[in-house]
């Protein structure tokens, strides 16, 4: 069958890019904040296999950059001398982290592999990435996580009491579906403390994010819930003395579930997406600590979007992030999808 | 190129449209390249003026507007940065520099057709002086505490006396513009001069003394003005300027944009370029555009710390980390950690210098040089600290109490290089075991906290200096003016060094002789690098471009930059055979 294949690959791109962000410490050969202030916009550094004299090296090597001498930051590789790349290198943590750490890869100084290029303060752009993947990938999913759990016990509360439950729930939900999410995030801003660690911006993403959208999955949820009430092996256990408590546990708690699969991933990447967008326009998490929306932040400037196309490498990130996402859960509906197929 | 201005005696050269007039005009001969007439300027204005009224504008795109508009009596060469003769032919001071003579030329008519006269300028500093007019260039025409006298001696001739000698006096003449007194007297005596000249006025009811004339506005789009035919300077050919029939403002809100709209040639010239805006333009050749690098300027970039004198009950956190702000050792700590070169390198690509003190090496005439150059040094910079009481404690400084060094840095949002710039000095300061945070706020939430509600730990901004003149500097250096922004306004000096500091302007103020002024203020700027009130961290270069056909361009680094000689500017290539 076709579909399998698809959910498997999909879940295993998925997995690996997760497992990258988790790793980043390891797989990024310097620190996110590590500025090399005579390298600002450096280009990816090529890696090279045949030196000048024609000799094949089976281990890549780079060469040292060198400055052009001008002022508009154009650089040459210095070709007088190879730095092989070396693999599972011990380096000294910066100032302020906790001794030494084993990284993938790195050269020896004065080299310096950057292998997606340099932003305006000489950061690899690399170890920016897969440390930004870690806040935007799991606020997505720490999001997501929240806004199902509120919709699902909300969902399922009004779908089985129904009456005044329901309508009470239901209007509360379509008060949330109208909130301005956007100025809501510049309410909670403008309240809190003029400074916000990379932490606690953190958090409030999340659960701004999270706790204002729980409504539309509780909307579903609760029609799910609202049919599978009627249904005559719901009421003939509710007839043998079955309690609310066992009734939705037993028998409609594991209907919605297929749902909660599939509308998480749907959610997940537009919640990425939406921690993306804040931190773009500067709501999110602060510099120096990157996250894909703050990365793409510097694309705002003129110079940065004509001169300098590695700057982009967080937007096409998040292209084979959301395909993988979108194929998920295509698979997974029509796999688990909806009870009544 | 020097651009000297040289007078000519009546009668030589008379404007075609002003030689209907009965009395032939005292023009002013320019000697710089004769230019072509015809043909329109296309410049952009980053947002639109609030007005065009000059009594009441402070913002910098009115000002823009209305200098083409209006004229003043005696003008800064913007390149020579020197004085000389405008609508007043010539001054005299009388030996105790308290009494001032200046004599207007004759002939001379707004762009609607009225005669000027002694009247006019008399009115003018009536309007400017009038509170209910909150004009704020008020506070320059007030000397001594006394506001300035002004009388009419006869029809071309008018009287200023000073209640206290006031070094450089000519200067303050220059951009306060001469109203016309027979359009305004009446909306003055009733008091509402100040809501007169908006943007929306009719063109007819404007009239000025400038080299162009109010046309069109069209409402968040643009503003056009045309060829004032009264102008009173000719070139040396006896033609009447300007050359250009027009000249258009254009609204283009942002940096980036003004680059697209420049390089689509929707515009003619551009001024205040970021640095790696310059440097892509400057990347796509073109034999077009003309980009220049005028060098250093007068803005200086700055970080500061609240030095404010707070009620500890309101802002308790402000207040608990001032006892570090206000210790000079820290501050010089910081300075001395700070990379000023790194600066220059990675937010204008080497167009910027460090700043050693307030002033600018653009400011050739005041630079105290003999102020040792900034050099970064993380050991002096440790040293001062240890000896301050503070303690490096696992990666992390701590103060004498034991509490970890942490601030945090407020910039404008909407400023990319000083939001870089702070994130440089968060870099810095990490060297030392200090937590710095950079905060990017919208512009007027910044100056409110700076100026208002004093909630802030530092701060990175940068000021623009009008004129080299030291009295520009007058309300950021002494401790009582509105923008000595580490302590806005302050009632008592912080110091035996900031009260030296006061006394050093006051005097160099009343002193005229401009070798001991040089010397009070060379003082002055030493005082300001040992105590480091503000730390001065860089200042950029001067960016500007224009389309190379256009002729007599001589940007400066003065304010207008460009549009200073617009009455000179003209295009080479004939309008009808431009693309």
């Amino acid at each position: 069958m076709k579909v399998p294949g698809k959910l498997t690959l999909a879940a295993s791109i998925l997995g690996g890019v997760h497992v990258a962000a988790l790793a980043a410490g390891f797989l990024a050969p310097y620190g996110p904040t590590e500025q090399s202030r005579a390298w600002p916009y450096a280009p990816p550094t090529r890696l090279h296999f045949v030196d000048d004299v024609g000799r094949l090296h089976l281990r890549p090597f780079v060469y040292a950059l060198a400055d052009d001498g001008t002022v508009s930051g154009r650089y040459h590789e210095d070709r007088s001398q190879l730095f092989p790349i070396r693999f599972l290198v011990r380096s000294s943590a910066a100032l302020g982290g906790s001794g030494e750490r084993w990284r993938l890869f790195g050269v020896d100084e004065p080299a310096r592999v950057f292998l997606l290029g340099t932003d305006g303060f000489g950061r690899d752009q690399l170890s920016r990435l897969l440390h930004g993947a870690r806040i935007s990938l799991f606020a997505g999913l720490l999001a997501t996580g929240i806004s199902l759990g509120l919709g699902w016990v909300l969902g399922t509360v009004a779908g089985f009491y129904g009456r005044w439950t329901d309508t009470v729930l239901m209007r509360a939900a379509d008060v949330f579906l109208a909130l301005p999410w956007l100025y809501l995030l510049f309410a909670v801003r403008a309240v809190l403390p003029l400074h916000l660690s990379a932490d606690q911006a953190f958090l409030m993403l999340v659960l701004v994010i999270g706790l204002v959208d729980w409504a539309r999955p509780a909307r579903l949820v609760r029609g799910l819930v609202l049919s599978e009430r009627e249904r005559n092996y719901v009421r003939a256990a509710r007839g043998f003395g079955a309690s609310d408590w066992y009734l939705v546990r037993r028998h409609i708690a594991p209907q919605t579930f297929g749902l909660l699969l599939t509308q998480a991933a749907l959610l997940v990447p537009q919640y990425i997406l939406a921690e993306v967008t804040l931190s773009f326009l500067g709501l999110g998490v602060g510099e120096p600590v990157p996250s894909w929306g703050n990365m793409l932040a510097a694309l705002q400037r003129y110079h940065v979007l004509s001169s300098y196309w590695w700057m982009w490498a967080p937007g096409l990130a998040l292209v084979p992030v959301f395909l993988s996402y979108s194929a998920l859960s295509e698979a997974l509906h029509s796999r688990v999808g909806p009870a009544s197929s | 190129m020097r651009a000297v201005l040289a007078l000519a005696i009546a009668l030589l050269a008379v404007p075609a449209s002003a030689q209907k007039a009965a009395a032939p005009a005292e023009v002013l001969r320019t000697d710089h390249e004769v230019g072509r007439r015809g043909g329109r300027l296309v410049y952009a204005l980053r947002s639109e003026p609030k007005t065009l009224n000059p009594v009441i504008a402070f913002d910098i795109n009115s000002r823009e507007v209305i200098g083409r508009i209006h004229s003043d009596l005696i003008h800064i060469d913007r390149q020579t940065q020197r004085t000389g003769p405008a609508l007043a032919k010539s001054w005299s001071v009388s030996p105790d520099g308290l009494h001032y003579t200046l004599l207007l030329r004759s002939g001379l008519r707004f762009s609607n057709g009225q005669p000027l006269d002694a009247d006019d300028v008399v009115f003018t500093f009536r309007c400017f002086l009038d509170e209910r007019n909150a004009s704020p260039q008020r506070d320059l025409l007030i000397i001594g505490g006394k506001p300035i006298g002004v009388r009419k001696v006869d029809a071309l001739r008018v009287a200023f006396d000073l209640a206290q000698p006031y070094a450089a006096a000519e200067r303050i003449f220059d951009s306060l513009a001469i109203l016309p007194r027979r359009l305004l007297e009446k909306a003055q005596d009733e008091g509402r001069l100040g809501s007169v000249w908006g943007l929306t006025t009719p063109p007819a009811e404007v009239a000025g003394l400038g080299p162009f004339r109010l046309k069109s506005y069209v409402p968040g789009e643009r503003i056009v003005l045309e060829r004032n035919p009264y102008y009173w300077k000719v070139d040396s050919t006896g033609r009447a300027l300007p050359y250009l029939d027009e000249l258009v403002f254009l609204l283009v809100p942002s940096d980036d944009a003004q680059v697209v709209r420049f390089k689509a040639g929707e515009t003619d010239v551009i001024s205040r370029l970021s640095a790696p805006n310059f440097s892509v333009l400057s990347g796509e050749a073109s034999r077009a555009r003309h980009l220049e690098d005028l060098g250093a300027g007068l803005d200086y970039t700055f970080l500061f710390f609240n030095l404010n004198d707070l009620d500890a009950s309101k802002l308790p956190e402000v207040a608990r980390k001032q006892a570090w702000f206000k210790q000079t050792a820290f501050r010089q700590a910081v300075s001395a950690a700070i990379d000023r070169a790194g600066m220059v390198r990675l937010v204008y690509q080497g167009r910027a210098t460090p700043l050693a003190g307030h002033v600018t090496p653009g400011n050739r005439l005041w630079l105290n040089t003999a102020l040792p150059r900034p050099q970064r040094s993380l050991a002096r910079a440790r040293e001062l600290l240890a000896r301050a009481g503070f303690a490096l404690d696992n990666g992390q400084l701590r103060d004498a109490g034991g509490a970890p060094v942490t601030f945090t840095i407020v910039t404008n949002a909407a400023n990319a290089a000083r939001v870089q710039m702070a994130t440089i000095i968060q870099d810095d300061l990490r060297e030392l075991g200090m937590q710095a945070q950079v905060v990017p706020l919208e512009n007027r939430a910044l100056l409110d906290r700076v100026l208002k509600t004093h909630d802030y730990d530092a701060a990175l901004m940068a000021i623009a200096s009008g004129d080299a003149d030291p009295n520009s500097e007058m309300s950021v250096v002494v401790s009582s003016g509105p923008t000595h922004l580490w302590r806005p306004a302050a009632s008592t000096p912080l110091g035996p060094w900031e009260k030296e500091i006061d006394d050093l302007m006051q005097r160099q103020l009343v002193t005229l002789d401009g070798t001991a002024r040089k010397r009070l203020y060379d003082r002055v700027q030493e005082l300001m690098v040992e105590n480091l009130p503000m730390i001065p961290l860089v200042s950029p270069n001067v960016l500007v471009g224009a389309k190379s056909d256009l002729g007599n361009y001589r940007p400066a680094i003065l304010d207008p930059q460009i549009l200073w000689n617009v009455d000179e500017l003209f295009w080479r290539t004939p309008p009808a055979a431009r693309p």
